[in-house]
């Protein structure tokens, strides 16, 4: 007889991912799905989906989704968690969408202190809009918009949002994951489900930023994504715990 | 309950406190600051939520999520601020949500200036955002008439899941004016089956959504919402008519202008000329069966705006050739004289070109 | 009957909340009125006004064209606004403060020292009270009680020990311009 050893998760529809081979967009919404449903926190979640490859993330997650703008995910997100106090609201949101176009509406999200968690998913480039440079692309990275590669002179440093967002007193949990293997994959479990731990205690705003792979527009394949991600996002992103409320830890 | 003496920006938040509104997201703006300043000392009193973004861009992203949510919501501006959340308008449309939308003019393009306005009539009436979208868009001339429509507005909005503009100016914002809060008409309005409140694990999940991928899937949703729109111009399409069986001239004013053309038109009268009235109350829709009622001597139709000439367009168009259009405005901030008006209108009464 | 009057002075000089008052009093009165300020920068220490209309018939503008009357509580108010007043139409100078004459002669002028009588009642900020007494005297626009009424429903029990001098202001100014 056979033994069950892994269900899919309730926090997930069944409806199959469009993500490329190799995009690491995948794990991290079992991981999101997963953390849902071991809260019991599945009825009442309202997530927010952004603009960019995660756009379709209303038709994965298993609760109510709302769509937002490009960057706004975080100011829908507050209208919504002002209007329902009780519910669990998440923006799931890529480093084009939080990091460029929303760095207003993500700084003031956490600035306010607002009770919603943020998976902020860094894969360094524009996905869905065709690998164009973003303020995350790292120094000589290649893209379509900085075909010699991004040079520090013209566009300056990739932008550490864990580290800027950690400087902001309502940003009461902040937590830098990647999940380029299985060890680090069960270590930002742990980070989002005490994001959302954080939330649940009423705590004030969470962001895990999850160092994650775009072998298509990286021009890779999936294994040498992993290992760039490791060997050069790593380096200059560094993993781990910026903040966390005594209540978490 | 009687009458009370309030500034137009405050009457505005307490009409929509009356009609239930519990949200409002705004930005600092002038002329309408009294307007956010009076829901933040008023909405926490009957458990709601006055909250400043941090941007316009902001505030109408929350009214986004909050009307998601089920929740009767509502924001202000004035001009240039207006057209920052043209944005979450558009979304807003496009999702079917509800909400409601006050827009104080001032004086543009750009910065402009904060004196009264009617420049923004093509950014309020063609969708000031991208897509093929309509709004309804009020326009009171009176303290009184303007909470009723904000009352009147949210229900609007619910019934026809829609986002609904009321539109003044400087004027309407900080003047004082009786207003006594009367019930709008009650309407039967459909559930909000289709909110973002948590499924509890009793339905579906609910999606709201902008995003067609499929260019058939989103033809069908824009012809869905023109649909709407078409219902909206047949039962929601409000004006107010004067005199047009046997005028010589039929003037065409909304919202503040209407009143400096009311001084105008009993000028005239005491002179003898009979002048008409046409008084959009909704600028979308555009009222063009009152234009089918100008009687055919007419000597012409007199298109009175605080812009350069914007709603002339909808005149045109609703005037169908039968008599000219003439013009007359004052722009920046500078409001119309009935001197002036009742010089242009003994004008086209006397046949001078 | 329709008083179409522009309130102006210094800000400060309390012509924002004689302009209420008198609206106030006349929706007491079930009269048509409206208030109309100036408003956005040149409130911040300069010149202020408001118009107010108090009418039988429905009010069309808010604005005031070819004003009945105008109170003018400062030098550059008169200037503004001496040529807005209709023939016939009152002008209510604050002597006070203000020291040229008026230039028109086809309208009616008056002076009164309002910052002095005040003074004497006890509190410069009334000098607005002395001139609105002149003014509804001349008028009748609303009946003083309507104005006492309004004054309380605005001063609320906190501040209503501030009623008679209040009163006593309003009918200072009456006595200025009884003929």
């Amino acid at each position: 007889m056979s033994t069950k050893v892994f269900e899919r998760t309730k926090g997930l529809t069944k409806k199959p991912f469009h993500y490329c081979p190799g995009c690491t967009h995948g794990i991290i919404h079992r991981l999101v799905g997963e953390v849902l449903e071991e809260l019991g926190v599945l009825g009442k979640a309202i997530g927010v989906a952004p603009v960019g490859c995660s756009v379709f993330a209303y038709d994965y997650f298993n609760c109510d989704m709302h769509e937002a703008a490009h960057g706004r995910a975080p100011a829908v997100a507050t209208g919504i968690k002002r209007v329902h106090p009780d519910s669990v609201v998440f923006t799931y949101q890529g480093d084009g969408d939080l990091a460029s176009i929303g760095t207003a509406e993500i700084v003031h999200a956490a600035h306010r202190g607002e009770k919603i968690t943020t998976i902020f998913v860094n894969n360094a480039i524009y996905g869905m809009t065709g690998g164009q440079m973003a303020p995350t692309t790292l120094i000589g990275q290649k893209a379509t918009t900085a075909p010699l590669g991004r040079d520090e002179a013209h566009t300056g440093k990739p932008l550490k949002v864990s580290e800027m967002l950690s400087t902001i007193d309502g940003a009461k949990f902040v937590e830098r994951v990647s999940v380029h293997n299985a060890a680090n994959i069960r270590k930002a479990k742990k980070a989002i489900k005490k994001a959302f731990e954080v939330q649940l205690a009423g705590e004030g705003f969470g962001i895990v930023e999850v160092l994650s792979t775009c072998p298509t527009n990286w021009g890779m394949t999936p294994t040498e994504s992993l290992k760039w991600l490791e060997e050069n996002m790593i380096p200059y992103y560094p993993l781990g715990n910026f903040r966390t409320p005594e209540e978490v830890k | 309950m009687g009458k009370i003496l309030m500034k137009g920006n405050e009457a505005i938040g307490a009409a929509a406190i009356k009609a239930g509104c519990k949200y409002f997201f705004g930005y600092p703006i002038t002329p309408q600051n009294e307007l956010p300043e009076y829901m933040s000392r008023e909405l926490p009193k009957v458990g709601g939520v006055f909250l400043q973004a941090e941007s316009e861009v902001a505030a109408i992203n929350m009214v986004y999520g909050a009307a998601g949510a089920g929740a009767r919501v509502m924001t202000s501006s004035s001009s240039p601020g207006i057209a920052l959340k043209q944005e979450g308008i558009s979304y807003i449309a496009g999702a079917e949500l509800p909400c409601v939308i006050v827009n104080i003019v001032r004086g543009g393009p750009g910065l402009g200036g904060i004196q009264p306005a009617q420049s923004d009539y093509y950014q309020a009436t063609r969708g000031g955002g991208n897509g093929d979208y309509r709004h309804v868009v009020y326009a009171p001339a009176t303290l009184q008439e303007t909470v009723d429509l904000v009352m009147e507005a949210f229900d609007v909005a619910d019934m026809y899941r829609i986002p609904v503009m009321v539109i003044g100016d400087g004027m309407i914002g900080q003047m004082m004016e009786p207003v006594e809060f009367k019930e709008p008409k009650k309407r039967e309005l459909p559930p909000k089956d289709w909110a973002t409140d948590g499924t509890k694990g009793e339905r579906e999940p609910n999606i709201i959504n902008s995003l067609f991928i499929d260019p058939q899937e989103l033809e069908d949703h824009v012809w869905k919402l023109e649909k709407k729109h078409e219902l909206i111009k047949q039962n929601e399409t409000r004006y107010e008519e004067y005199n047009l069986e046997d005028a010589e001239v039929v003037v065409v004013a909304y919202g503040t202008t209407s009143r400096v053309v009311k001084n105008a038109i009993a000028k005239c009268e005491e002179e003898g000329i009979k002048v008409g009235l046409i008084r959009p109350i909704t600028l979308w829709p555009f009222p063009e069966e009152a234009f089918d009622k100008i009687n055919e001597n007419a000597k012409g139709v007199l298109t009175v705006e605080m812009s350069t000439g914007q709603m002339i367009d909808d005149v045109k168009i609703a005037v169908k050739g039968k008599h000219p259009v003439y013009f007359h405005g004052r722009t920046g901030g500078m409001v119309p004289d009935p001197r002036d008006i009742v010089a242009e209108i003994k004008k086209i009464a006397g046949g001078e070109k | 009957m329709e008083e179409r009057v522009v309130m102006a002075g210094f800000g400060g000089q309390g012509v924002m909340s004689m302009g209420q008052l008198l609206t106030y009093a006349g929706m007491i009165e079930n009269k048509n009125v409206s208030w109309l300020p100036s408003y956005g920068p040149e409130m911040r220490g300069g010149t202020a006004n408001c118009n107010v209309i108090v009418s039988d018939t429905p009010v069309g503008s808010p604005i005031v064209t070819e004003a009945t009357g105008a109170i003018v509580m400062n030098r550059p108010s008169l200037d503004k606004f001496e040529s807005e007043i209709v023939q016939g139409g009152n002008l209510l100078i604050n002597s006070s403060l203000i020291d040229r004459k008026a230039e028109r002669e086809d309208i009616n002028v008056y002076y009164i020292p309002a910052n002095d009588i005040a003074v004497e009642l006890g509190n410069g900020k009334v000098a607005n009270m002395v001139m609105l007494g002149a003014y509804l005297e001349l008028t009748k626009a609303v009946k003083v009680e309507s104005v006492v009424e309004a004054l309380k429903k605005v001063f609320g029990e906190r501040k209503a020990h501030l009623i008679p001098l209040n009163e006593k202001a309003l009918q200072r100014g009456a006595e200025m311009v009884k003929k």
